[in-house]
Protein backbone atom coordinates (compact mmCIF):
# COMPACT_ATOMS: atom_id res chain seq x y z
CA UNK A 1 0.00 0.00 0.00
CA UNK A 2 2.94 2.32 0.57
CA UNK A 3 3.99 3.53 -2.85
CA UNK A 4 7.63 4.31 -3.29
CA UNK A 5 8.28 7.84 -4.49
CA UNK A 6 11.41 7.98 -6.55
CA UNK A 7 14.02 10.69 -6.29
CA UNK A 8 13.40 11.73 -9.87
CA UNK A 9 9.81 12.57 -9.00
CA UNK A 10 10.94 14.62 -5.99
CA UNK A 11 13.37 16.55 -8.16
CA UNK A 12 10.76 17.33 -10.79
CA UNK A 13 8.39 18.52 -8.03
CA UNK A 14 11.16 20.77 -6.75
CA UNK A 15 11.89 22.06 -10.24
CA UNK A 16 8.22 22.77 -10.81
CA UNK A 17 7.67 24.83 -7.72
CA UNK A 18 10.93 26.76 -7.78
CA UNK A 19 10.41 27.75 -11.45
CA UNK A 20 10.43 31.45 -12.20
CA UNK A 21 6.92 32.92 -12.35
CA UNK A 22 5.87 34.32 -15.76
CA UNK A 23 7.43 37.68 -16.50
CA UNK A 24 9.92 37.45 -13.64
CA UNK A 25 12.99 37.10 -15.83
CA UNK A 26 12.11 40.15 -17.95
CA UNK A 27 11.29 42.22 -14.90
CA UNK A 28 14.58 41.29 -13.24
CA UNK A 29 16.44 42.10 -16.44
CA UNK A 30 15.04 45.62 -16.44
CA UNK A 31 15.94 45.98 -12.78
CA UNK A 32 19.51 44.90 -13.57
CA UNK A 33 19.74 47.43 -16.41
CA UNK A 34 18.74 50.23 -14.03
CA UNK A 35 21.02 49.08 -11.23
CA UNK A 36 24.03 48.57 -13.53
CA UNK A 37 23.56 51.99 -15.15
CA UNK A 38 23.18 53.55 -11.71
CA UNK A 39 26.34 51.87 -10.47
CA UNK A 40 28.26 53.06 -13.54
CA UNK A 41 29.09 49.52 -14.70
CA UNK A 42 26.86 49.35 -17.78
CA UNK A 43 29.82 49.87 -20.12
CA UNK A 44 27.79 49.18 -23.26
CA UNK A 45 23.99 49.37 -23.61
CA UNK A 46 22.46 48.18 -26.84
CA UNK A 47 19.19 47.72 -28.62
CA UNK A 48 17.93 46.88 -32.09
CA UNK A 49 15.55 48.97 -34.18
CA UNK A 50 13.66 48.33 -37.37
CA UNK A 51 14.25 50.77 -40.23
CA UNK A 52 13.45 50.89 -43.95
CA UNK A 53 16.96 49.51 -44.61
CA UNK A 54 16.56 46.61 -42.17
CA UNK A 55 17.30 45.98 -38.52
CA UNK A 56 20.04 48.12 -37.01
CA UNK A 57 21.95 47.45 -33.82
CA UNK A 58 22.71 50.53 -31.75
CA UNK A 59 25.24 50.42 -28.92
CA UNK A 60 26.27 53.25 -26.61
CA UNK A 61 28.64 53.91 -23.74
CA UNK A 62 28.02 56.53 -21.06
CA UNK A 63 29.90 58.95 -23.32
CA UNK A 64 27.91 58.43 -26.46
CA UNK A 65 27.00 56.27 -29.43
CA UNK A 66 29.70 53.62 -29.90
CA UNK A 67 28.44 51.44 -32.73
CA UNK A 68 25.77 51.25 -35.39
CA UNK A 69 25.66 47.87 -37.10
CA UNK A 70 23.74 46.37 -40.00
CA UNK A 71 21.97 43.06 -39.64
CA UNK A 72 24.16 41.68 -42.43
CA UNK A 73 27.21 42.04 -40.16
CA UNK A 74 25.70 39.42 -37.81
CA UNK A 75 24.47 41.10 -34.63
CA UNK A 76 25.93 38.46 -32.31
CA UNK A 77 29.30 38.81 -34.00
CA UNK A 78 29.15 42.58 -33.56
CA UNK A 79 28.39 42.20 -29.84
CA UNK A 80 31.21 39.65 -29.47
CA UNK A 81 33.52 42.17 -31.11
CA UNK A 82 32.46 44.94 -28.73
CA UNK A 83 33.04 42.55 -25.83
CA UNK A 84 36.60 41.90 -26.98
CA UNK A 85 37.56 45.36 -28.16
CA UNK A 86 35.76 47.47 -25.59
CA UNK A 87 34.20 45.73 -22.59
CA UNK A 88 32.16 42.56 -22.00
CA UNK A 89 29.90 44.46 -19.57
CA UNK A 90 27.19 44.68 -22.20
CA UNK A 91 23.43 44.55 -21.65
CA UNK A 92 20.44 44.93 -23.89
CA UNK A 93 19.13 48.18 -22.47
CA UNK A 94 17.06 50.24 -24.90
CA UNK A 95 16.68 53.27 -22.64
CA UNK A 96 20.16 54.70 -23.27
CA UNK A 97 19.52 54.45 -27.00
CA UNK A 98 16.14 56.22 -26.98
CA UNK A 99 17.48 59.56 -28.30
CA UNK A 100 19.45 57.76 -31.03
CA UNK A 101 16.47 55.68 -32.12
CA UNK A 102 14.35 58.83 -32.15
CA UNK A 103 16.75 60.75 -34.42
CA UNK A 104 17.19 57.81 -36.77
CA UNK A 105 13.40 57.55 -37.09
CA UNK A 106 13.28 61.24 -37.96
CA UNK A 107 16.07 60.77 -40.51
CA UNK A 108 14.19 58.03 -42.32
CA UNK A 109 11.01 60.12 -42.20
CA UNK A 110 12.99 62.92 -43.91
CA UNK A 111 12.46 65.18 -40.94
CA UNK A 112 16.13 65.27 -39.97
CA UNK A 113 19.18 66.16 -42.08
CA UNK A 114 21.86 66.13 -39.38
CA UNK A 115 22.36 64.10 -36.23
CA UNK A 116 22.73 65.84 -32.93
CA UNK A 117 24.11 63.01 -30.78
CA UNK A 118 27.09 62.45 -28.51
CA UNK A 119 29.47 60.07 -30.28
CA UNK A 120 32.05 57.79 -28.71
CA UNK A 121 34.87 57.15 -31.18
CA UNK A 122 36.68 54.70 -28.87
CA UNK A 123 36.72 52.02 -31.59
CA UNK A 124 38.72 54.19 -34.00
CA UNK A 125 42.16 55.74 -33.92
CA UNK A 126 44.76 57.49 -36.05
CA UNK A 127 44.03 58.37 -39.65
CA UNK A 128 40.72 56.47 -39.67
CA UNK A 129 39.53 58.50 -36.72
CA UNK A 130 40.52 61.73 -38.48
CA UNK A 131 38.54 60.72 -41.57
CA UNK A 132 35.50 59.59 -39.59
CA UNK A 133 35.44 62.81 -37.60
CA UNK A 134 35.56 64.75 -40.84
CA UNK A 135 32.69 62.91 -42.56
CA UNK A 136 29.76 64.65 -40.77
CA UNK A 137 30.85 67.84 -42.52
CA UNK A 138 29.71 66.39 -45.83
CA UNK A 139 26.21 67.84 -45.88
CA UNK A 140 22.97 65.92 -46.26
CA UNK A 141 22.02 65.51 -49.90
CA UNK A 142 25.59 66.01 -51.16
CA UNK A 143 28.46 63.62 -51.85
CA UNK A 144 32.21 63.85 -51.92
CA UNK A 145 34.98 61.67 -53.33
CA UNK A 146 37.49 59.46 -51.51
CA UNK A 147 40.20 61.49 -53.22
CA UNK A 148 38.86 64.86 -52.12
CA UNK A 149 38.33 63.67 -48.53
CA UNK A 150 41.95 62.46 -48.50
CA UNK A 151 43.08 65.93 -49.48
CA UNK A 152 40.79 67.60 -46.95
CA UNK A 153 42.14 65.59 -44.03
CA UNK A 154 45.64 66.54 -45.08
CA UNK A 155 46.93 63.43 -46.83
CA UNK A 156 46.07 63.63 -50.57
CA UNK A 157 47.78 60.35 -51.37
CA UNK A 158 45.85 58.34 -48.80
CA UNK A 159 42.87 57.62 -51.05
CA UNK A 160 42.78 53.91 -50.26
CA UNK A 161 43.17 54.67 -46.56
CA UNK A 162 40.10 56.91 -46.77
CA UNK A 163 38.30 53.94 -48.31
CA UNK A 164 39.39 51.77 -45.38
CA UNK A 165 38.33 54.45 -42.91
CA UNK A 166 34.87 54.45 -44.49
CA UNK A 167 34.71 50.65 -44.60
CA UNK A 168 35.60 50.43 -40.89
CA UNK A 169 33.34 53.29 -39.79
CA UNK A 170 31.81 52.05 -36.51
CA UNK A 171 28.96 54.57 -36.80
CA UNK A 172 27.50 54.24 -40.31
CA UNK A 173 24.46 56.37 -41.09
CA UNK A 174 25.22 58.79 -38.24
CA UNK A 175 28.75 59.34 -39.53
CA UNK A 176 27.77 59.54 -43.20
CA UNK A 177 30.36 57.43 -44.98
CA UNK A 178 27.63 56.65 -47.50
CA UNK A 179 28.19 60.17 -48.91
CA UNK A 180 31.69 59.31 -50.09
CA UNK A 181 31.93 58.02 -53.68
CA UNK A 182 34.59 57.35 -56.27
CA UNK A 183 35.83 60.31 -58.28
CA UNK A 184 34.00 58.96 -61.34
CA UNK A 185 30.75 58.87 -59.39
CA UNK A 186 30.69 55.10 -58.84
CA UNK A 187 29.43 54.02 -55.45
CA UNK A 188 32.65 52.42 -54.20
CA UNK A 189 31.97 50.16 -51.23
CA UNK A 190 29.66 50.01 -48.22
CA UNK A 191 29.58 47.82 -45.13
CA UNK A 192 25.80 47.57 -45.30
CA UNK A 193 25.88 46.66 -49.01
CA UNK A 194 25.70 48.87 -52.07
CA UNK A 195 21.89 48.65 -52.20
CA UNK A 196 21.73 50.30 -48.78
CA UNK A 197 24.23 52.95 -49.81
CA UNK A 198 22.22 53.94 -52.87
CA UNK A 199 18.97 53.80 -50.88
CA UNK A 200 20.38 56.29 -48.37
CA UNK A 201 21.61 58.61 -51.11
CA UNK A 202 18.22 58.41 -52.79
CA UNK A 203 16.46 59.17 -49.50
CA UNK A 204 18.64 62.24 -49.10
CA UNK A 205 17.97 63.29 -52.68
CA UNK A 206 21.62 63.23 -53.66
CA UNK A 207 22.17 62.81 -57.37
CA UNK B 1 42.15 34.28 -27.46
CA UNK B 2 39.89 35.55 -24.72
CA UNK B 3 36.36 34.62 -25.74
CA UNK B 4 34.54 36.39 -22.93
CA UNK B 5 30.98 36.63 -24.17
CA UNK B 6 28.91 39.79 -23.69
CA UNK B 7 27.34 39.78 -20.21
CA UNK B 8 23.90 39.92 -21.82
CA UNK B 9 24.42 36.34 -22.96
CA UNK B 10 25.41 35.27 -19.43
CA UNK B 11 22.16 36.77 -18.13
CA UNK B 12 20.11 35.17 -20.90
CA UNK B 13 21.63 31.77 -20.30
CA UNK B 14 21.68 31.64 -16.49
CA UNK B 15 18.94 34.02 -15.36
CA UNK B 16 16.19 31.45 -14.85
CA UNK B 17 18.43 28.89 -13.12
CA UNK B 18 19.91 31.43 -10.72
CA UNK B 19 16.41 32.68 -9.90
CA UNK B 20 15.34 29.11 -9.17
CA UNK B 21 18.29 28.65 -6.85
CA UNK B 22 17.55 31.96 -5.11
CA UNK B 23 13.90 31.01 -4.68
CA UNK B 24 14.90 27.69 -3.12
CA UNK B 25 17.50 29.19 -0.82
CA UNK B 26 16.03 32.49 0.41
CA UNK B 27 12.36 31.90 -0.39
CA UNK B 28 10.04 33.55 -2.86
CA UNK B 29 9.81 36.94 -1.17
CA UNK B 30 13.49 37.72 -1.21
CA UNK B 31 14.47 35.79 -4.33
CA UNK B 32 14.22 38.85 -6.60
CA UNK B 33 16.52 40.86 -4.34
CA UNK B 34 19.00 37.99 -4.12
CA UNK B 35 18.95 37.58 -7.91
CA UNK B 36 19.46 41.30 -8.48
CA UNK B 37 22.34 41.57 -6.03
CA UNK B 38 23.93 38.47 -7.52
CA UNK B 39 23.88 39.66 -11.11
CA UNK B 40 24.94 43.19 -10.22
CA UNK B 41 27.93 41.86 -8.26
CA UNK B 42 28.71 39.41 -11.06
CA UNK B 43 28.61 42.13 -13.71
CA UNK B 44 30.97 44.26 -11.64
CA UNK B 45 33.71 41.63 -11.60
CA UNK B 46 32.89 39.91 -14.91
CA UNK B 47 35.85 41.43 -16.83
CA UNK B 48 38.27 39.78 -14.37
CA UNK B 49 36.65 36.34 -14.53
CA UNK B 50 39.04 33.86 -16.19
CA UNK B 51 37.51 32.80 -19.50
CA UNK B 52 37.98 29.14 -18.51
CA UNK B 53 35.75 29.57 -15.43
CA UNK B 54 32.52 27.61 -14.92
CA UNK B 55 30.11 30.55 -15.19
CA UNK B 56 27.17 28.77 -13.58
CA UNK B 57 29.29 27.77 -10.56
CA UNK B 58 30.66 31.31 -10.31
CA UNK B 59 27.14 32.78 -10.31
CA UNK B 60 25.82 30.27 -7.78
CA UNK B 61 28.81 31.01 -5.53
CA UNK B 62 27.94 34.71 -5.58
CA UNK B 63 24.26 33.90 -5.04
CA UNK B 64 25.24 31.74 -2.06
CA UNK B 65 27.11 34.62 -0.41
CA UNK B 66 24.22 37.02 -1.04
CA UNK B 67 21.76 34.44 0.29
CA UNK B 68 23.75 33.94 3.49
CA UNK B 69 23.70 37.69 4.10
CA UNK B 70 19.97 37.86 3.44
CA UNK B 71 19.12 34.87 5.60
CA UNK B 72 21.09 36.42 8.45
CA UNK B 73 19.09 39.61 8.03
CA UNK B 74 15.79 37.67 7.76
CA UNK B 75 16.51 35.79 10.97
CA UNK B 76 17.27 39.01 12.77
CA UNK B 77 13.91 40.38 11.62
CA UNK B 78 12.05 37.13 12.25
CA UNK B 79 13.41 36.85 15.79
CA UNK B 80 11.99 40.30 16.53
CA UNK B 81 8.60 39.58 14.96
CA UNK B 82 6.06 36.81 14.75
CA UNK B 83 6.84 34.44 11.88
CA UNK B 84 4.76 35.41 8.93
CA UNK B 85 3.76 32.39 6.91
CA UNK B 86 0.30 33.59 6.00
CA UNK B 87 1.41 36.21 3.50
CA UNK B 88 3.05 33.81 1.06
CA UNK B 89 1.62 35.00 -2.22
CA UNK B 90 -0.62 32.91 -4.44
CA UNK B 91 0.79 29.45 -4.04
CA UNK B 92 -0.56 27.11 -6.69
CA UNK B 93 -1.88 24.62 -4.17
CA UNK B 94 -1.70 24.01 -0.47
CA UNK B 95 0.39 20.92 -1.09
CA UNK B 96 2.99 22.93 -2.97
CA UNK B 97 2.81 25.46 -0.22
CA UNK B 98 3.63 22.75 2.31
CA UNK B 99 6.43 21.41 0.16
CA UNK B 100 7.74 24.95 -0.06
CA UNK B 101 7.74 25.27 3.70
CA UNK B 102 9.40 21.88 3.99
CA UNK B 103 12.22 23.11 1.77
CA UNK B 104 12.57 26.28 3.81
CA UNK B 105 12.75 24.33 7.06
CA UNK B 106 15.55 22.01 5.93
CA UNK B 107 18.88 22.52 7.70
CA UNK B 108 20.85 25.15 5.73
CA UNK B 109 23.48 22.77 4.45
CA UNK B 110 20.91 20.31 3.11
CA UNK B 111 18.84 23.06 1.48
CA UNK B 112 21.95 24.57 -0.12
CA UNK B 113 23.19 21.20 -1.35
CA UNK B 114 19.78 20.35 -2.84
CA UNK B 115 19.49 23.79 -4.47
CA UNK B 116 22.98 23.93 -5.95
CA UNK B 117 23.14 20.35 -7.18
CA UNK B 118 19.60 19.55 -8.22
CA UNK B 119 18.32 23.01 -9.16
CA UNK B 120 21.56 24.76 -10.11
CA UNK B 121 22.91 21.70 -11.87
CA UNK B 122 26.37 21.90 -10.30
CA UNK B 123 28.45 18.76 -9.82
CA UNK B 124 29.21 17.91 -6.18
CA UNK B 125 32.81 19.00 -6.71
CA UNK B 126 31.56 22.56 -7.31
CA UNK B 127 28.94 22.32 -4.55
CA UNK B 128 31.70 21.34 -2.11
CA UNK B 129 33.78 24.36 -3.13
CA UNK B 130 30.84 26.56 -2.14
CA UNK B 131 29.78 24.77 1.04
CA UNK B 132 33.19 23.59 2.22
CA UNK B 133 34.00 19.97 3.07
CA UNK B 134 34.33 17.13 0.62
CA UNK B 135 32.23 16.43 -2.49
CA UNK B 136 31.11 13.26 -0.70
CA UNK B 137 29.80 15.32 2.22
CA UNK B 138 27.89 17.56 -0.22
CA UNK B 139 26.44 14.49 -1.90
CA UNK B 140 25.28 13.19 1.48
CA UNK B 141 23.78 16.55 2.44
CA UNK B 142 21.80 16.65 -0.83
CA UNK B 143 20.61 13.07 -0.38
CA UNK B 144 19.60 13.76 3.23
CA UNK B 145 17.80 16.89 2.06
CA UNK B 146 15.79 14.98 -0.51
CA UNK B 147 14.99 12.25 2.03
CA UNK B 148 13.80 14.81 4.59
CA UNK B 149 11.71 16.59 1.99
CA UNK B 150 10.12 13.32 0.98
CA UNK B 151 9.38 12.50 4.61
CA UNK B 152 7.63 15.84 5.10
CA UNK B 153 5.80 15.45 1.84
CA UNK B 154 4.71 11.92 2.71
CA UNK B 155 3.62 12.93 6.23
CA UNK B 156 1.50 15.64 4.67
CA UNK B 157 -0.17 13.17 2.37
CA UNK B 158 -0.97 10.94 5.32
CA UNK B 159 -2.36 13.89 7.26
CA UNK B 160 -4.48 14.86 4.29
CA UNK B 161 -5.86 11.40 3.68
CA UNK B 162 -6.57 10.82 7.39
CA UNK B 163 -8.45 14.11 7.65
Amino acid sequence: MKTKTNVQQDISNLLAFTAAPPGAVDRLHRRLEEAAAGAGILDVAYTTIDTPIGTLLLAATERGLLRVAFETEGLDLVLDGLGRKFSPRILRSPKRLDPVAFEIDEYFARRRTAFDLALDFSLSSGFRLAVQKYLPRIAYGTTDSYKHVAALVGNPKAIRAVGTACATNPLPLVVPCHRVLRTNGELGGYLGGLAVKSALLKLEGAS
Amino acid sequence: MDMKVPFERVVAEHSATVLRVCRAVVGRHDADDAWSETFLAAMRTYPELPSSANVEAWLVTIAHRKAIDMIRKQRRIVSSMAIDTSSTVASPSSKNHELWNALQSLPDKQRHAVAYHYLGGLPYLEVAKILGGTPEASRRAAADGIRNLRKTYHDMEIQETSR
